[in-house]
């Protein structure tokens, strides 16, 4: 190995470092506020890069008729649910809320014409027809057993990655695709041809790095969410609507999940079960990070992708082994670390 | 003849297991062999999850080292397949006790965790290790022979199967029930109050997880033996997945539903691959959809699975708490030598506790005697409870020392302490709400005893478990509960729970009896049983040190009264005394006044 391959795997590593970061985040986010091990969060990001595919060629996206099935079926439920308890003052108001995106999100991806609005409104468009799909998989699979024990929630993380895995088939189809670059070309940095695509990728991690610290840290939303991780009761007592905040946090990994997809997706070839894997990288960055922590998650996510690029150099086959093997040692440098606290689960 | 009726449904399970090759025809042999091999693996997710509450999503991994190690030396190294068998059970406890060591001591969630990535990375080493034929696997692996008898043809190897599936079953059930089951049933929902009756919980976490392991690890070597073939497919991270979804479709906190579980997949996998592609068209897996979502679906509506359904269709188990026929046959265990009344067992010195700027004890001192009762009281936040942890070696104290029958144990852990004979009850009742009292309380003697899990599974350790049942018993006797024994412990009134904790304290022979606030929320007629109680064994020759709210109830029973008072102690002495301290009723009434 040499200096500029070295420097290449370096460039590499630290790209996907930046789209490791936001997955890691997104996880942390949402452990942090509902408990939940988010392993679908991968199929979140597929999903965003491959509708967007769908739209780039023209075609409306699919994923738009599993937001309206969900979107019913969330509004038959929450119907159900107010006039049992004969709340159906609340009926428009709620149902609205579950409607509101998949009516917007069919129409737009029918009737817009998808290949002169252009490589942006492609993406927002693809935005909209993936993101709600978070808060409704909140409402539907986590809302209904929210006190649940952490294992039960990563049980049903499981099986909905296990579904949506196979919905990913079902819309997407087997083929691999690629997103064309933000802006195409590269630059010449220290010698080292750099890509815009790089920068773009790199830059926009680190604006959402830093908005999402900001959010929690300065805003009330932010502190209402913080609230609830830490003490659903408690919160709930000061007004805090847990489920609320689940909304919230879903969503923002959802926005995550598929903006990281779409950027990962200019960088490699994308399959319907290609998430699952990357998501659990962005894990491996997470766990690094103690599930808690944002910058150390980040730190972690970078950690992860150098040692990506450079074991694909070294022993291609076993660049993901290599990978997950990483938890190992860092696992135990946690647990070492970690006072034995026990906390009792129900 | 009783004993006939509840046996009846195994019976009748084994007859028609014994026939079914007869009836089914040999494809339904062949998944019925299946249905046998993944249930040997959910029987071990059942103790990992339905037990332990962990999980593993991994399970196919270890079936795959299982397979994998029997084909590459019965065919490369011409081995002896059980040889084959061994060295995939010392690799596969190995693998388990290296995964188990490193994330079981910290909580719930690193185990599975760590199990996806190493479900994933297993299946890829698989694949890409040319030795072991990469994708294309190992083909030519022999059949099994044992003492002459070969077992080559579906049919021999349906017999065997079910042989292993029954005896697990069987070994697992007499596991689980016996001193170190207790133990293991303590996991889910009880680990500090195991720790504190000296029960290790990291180390029966690491067995569930390596019996988990080797039954999946069996189920892989017969798997190789029975297909003659083995390539990385069947061991994916999703055939894991699989795995866990049988068992929370059976009943993951059942042995029977593992079997049921594994039945009921494989039944409706076959019907899906069946029906599907001709119901959305085009070819691939789409069952997965319907599992996932019917995984969902059972998971927030019946977590317990099918199998109490199907329990509740057989009249003899209906009634959960039989009632108990009696002590048991056998002497109660030999206690522990007492300390003689008026004996110093407990003594603290200067006991500091800081919590960065905050000091929660300011150099406290104090003993407790043999036969006496010293009370512990103060206001909210006097650091009563900061101190209790302390003694009962749950926290360090900062500064000062803790000593116990003259030895230190500021520094010691809650296990080593229980050992010594200090024993504790909790603030907010902690007993396994599910399992019968006397189990409960027989939690307590746990150090008392000494079989292993293997004994007990086969059912080697009955002599003892006896003892062992007969102790719980006499101490639920000397508390006026035993007529509860055979209740769950969950369905007593609170009065009667905290009673409970304080046989199961018992039962652990102390010299020293720690009691957390035993009378909060207990009615005028139960706190006056419990201040009975205590006497009681304070003239037994107890030391007992009470921390209470209730200051009636303290002064009536207590023979000397610690107050505290922001970290501080700030009076002791005589009950009559304390009435009269002005530091107290200044701590108290905030010294107005003077008390009545």
């Amino acid at each position: 190995m040499n200096l500029d391959i070295a420097l290449y795997l370096g460039q590499n590593g630290v790209t996907l470092g930046a789209i490791y970061a936001l997955l890691a985040l997104a996880l942390v986010l949402v452990f942090a506020v509902t408990k939940v091990i988010f392993i679908p969060q991968g199929e979140l990001m597929t999903f965003g890069a491959l509708s967007l595919v769908s739209i780039h060629s023209g075609h409306a996206p699919k994923v738009v008729w599993l937001l309206v099935v969900l979107g019913v079926v969330a509004a038959l439920l929450d119907a159900g649910q107010l006039l049992r308890h004969r709340q159906g003052s609340r009926l428009a108001a709620v149902l609205a809320g579950d409607l509101v995106w998949p009516l917007l999100a069919l129409p737009a991806a029918y009737l817009l014409p998808l290949s002169s609005i252009g490589y942006p409104g492609q993406i927002l468009l693809a935005l909209l027809v993936t993101v709600p799909l978070g808060p409704l998989l909140y409402r539907l699979v986590y809302q209904p057993v929210a006190q649940a024990s952490v294992l039960t929630l990563l049980l049903l993380s499981v099986a909905l990655h296990l579904a949506l895995t196979t919905l990913g088939l079902f819309l997407f189809g087997p083929e691999g695709s690629r997103l064309p670059a933000f802006t195409d070309g590269s630059f010449t940095f220290a010698g080292l041809p750099v890509d815009y695509q790089t920068l773009w990728i790199v830059g926009l991690s680190a604006v959402l790095v830093l908005a999402l610290f900001g959010f929690f840290n300065f805003t009330l939303y932010g502190k209402a969410l913080r609230a609830t991780a830490v003490n659903r009761t408690g919160a709930q007592l000061m007004g805090i609507s847990t489920a609320f905040a689940g909304k919230i946090a879903f969503t923002l990994a959802a926005l995550i999940g598929a903006l990281s997809g779409i950027l990962i997706a200019s960088t490699t070839i994308i399959y319907y079960d290609s998430g699952f894997v990357i998501g659990l990288k962005g894990f491996v960055a997470a766990i690094i990070g103690g599930l808690a922590s944002y910058p150390a998650a980040a730190a972690g996510s970078i950690f992860v992708g150098l040692v990506e690029s450079f074991s694909s150099f070294w022993a291609s086959a076993y660049k993901d082994v290599i990978v997950f093997a990483l938890i190992l040692p860092v696992l135990l440098w946690r647990s070492l670390g970690s006072h034995h606290a026990e906390e009792d689960e129900a | 003849m009783r004993l006939g009726v509840r046996y009846l449904p195994i019976v009748l399970f084994v007859a028609l297991l014994g026939v079914a090759p007869w009836i089914v025809g040999s494809y339904g042999v062949t998944l019925l062999n299946y249905i046998g091999l993944a249930s040997i693996v959910v029987l071990g997710l059942v103790l990992l999850t339905g037990v332990a509450g962990l999980t593993s999503f991994g399970q196919a991994a270890f079936v795959g080292m299982g397979a994998y190690t029997t084909a590459y030396l019965s065919t490369v190294s011409g081995w002896n397949p059980w040889l084959g068998l061994l060295v995939a059970l010392v690799l596969v406890t190995l693998a388990a006790l290296v995964l188990g060591w490193i994330t079981l001591r910290m909580s719930g969630h690193f185990l599975p965790l760590s199990t996806l990535a190493w479900g994933l990375s297993i299946y890829l080493v698989f694949g890409n290790v040319q030795a072991i034929g990469g994708q294309t696997g190992i083909s030519g692996i022999p059949g099994l022979s044992l003492f002459g008898w070969r077992i080559e043809s579906a049919r021999h190897f349906y017999y065997l199967i079910w042989l292993i599936v029954l005896v697990i079953i069987w070994t697992v059930h007499n596991m689980l029930d016996s001193r170190e089951g207790r133990a293991m049933r303590a996991l889910k929902g009880g680990a500090l109050m195991a720790e504190a009756m000296g029960i290790n919980t990291t180390w029966f976490k690491t067995i569930l997880f390596v019996l988990a392991a080797q039954y999946a690890c069996v189920s892989g070597w017969l798997y190789a033996h029975m297909q003659r073939f083995v390539n990385p497919t069947p061991f994916s991270l999703g055939a894991g997945i699989e795995y866990l979804f049988m068992g929370v479709v059976g009943g993951i906190a059942d042995l029977w539903g593992a079997v049921l579980g594994s039945g009921l997949f494989s039944l409706l996998r076959q019907w899906l691959q069946d029906q599907l592609p001709s119901l959305l068209g085009g070819s691939g897996n789409f069952e997965g959809l319907v599992f996932g979502v019917l995984m969902i679906v059972i998971l927030q509506r019946a977590p317990e699975g099918v199998w109490p359904w199907i329990r509740r269709l057989d009249p003899t188990r209906r009634n959960i708490a039989l009632p108990f026929a009696g002590p048991p046959a056998a002497a109660a265990l030999e206690s522990r030598r007492k300390p003689p009344i008026g004996e110093t067992v407990l003594k603290l010195s200067q006991v500091t506790k800081r919590f960065g700027g905050l000091i929660a004890n300011n150099a406290i001192s104090f003993e407790v005697r043999a036969g006496e009762i010293l009370a512990l009281i103060g206001p909210n936040g006097a650091g009563k409870s900061t101190l209790f942890n302390c003694i009962s070696a749950v926290d360090r104290p900062t500064r000062g020392e803790v000593r116990f029958l003259q030895r230190r144990i500021d520094h010691a852990d809650s296990r080593s302490v229980a050992a010594m004979g200090m024993s504790r009850t909790f603030q907010h009742v902690r007993l396994l709400p599910r399992m019968s009292v006397l189990d409960n309380v027989a939690l307590g003697a746990h150090l008392r005893g000494s079989h292993s899990f293997v004994a007990s599974a086969w059912r080697l350790d009955r002599r003892q478990e006896r003892r062992i049942l007969a102790t719980a018993w006499e101490q639920l006797e000397r508390c006026g509960l035993s007529e509860q024994a055979a209740a769950a412990a969950g369905s007593l009134p609170l009065g009667q729970q905290r009673v409970v904790e304080i046989a199961r304290a018992l039962a652990t022979d102390p010299c020293l009896l720690l009691l957390d606030e035993p009378a909060a929320g207990l009615r005028y007629l139960e706190k006056r049983n419990l201040a009975q109680l205590l006497g009681r064994l304070r003239s037994e020759g107890l030391a007992i040190l009470l921390v209470e709210h209730d200051l009636d109830f303290v002064m009536e029973l207590a023979d000397r009264v610690v107050v505290m008072d922001f970290g501080e102690k700030i009076a002791e002495g005589l009950p009559q005394d304390i009435r009269r301290h002005p530091a107290v009723i200044e701590a108290y009434l905030g010294g107005v006044g003077d008390a009545a």
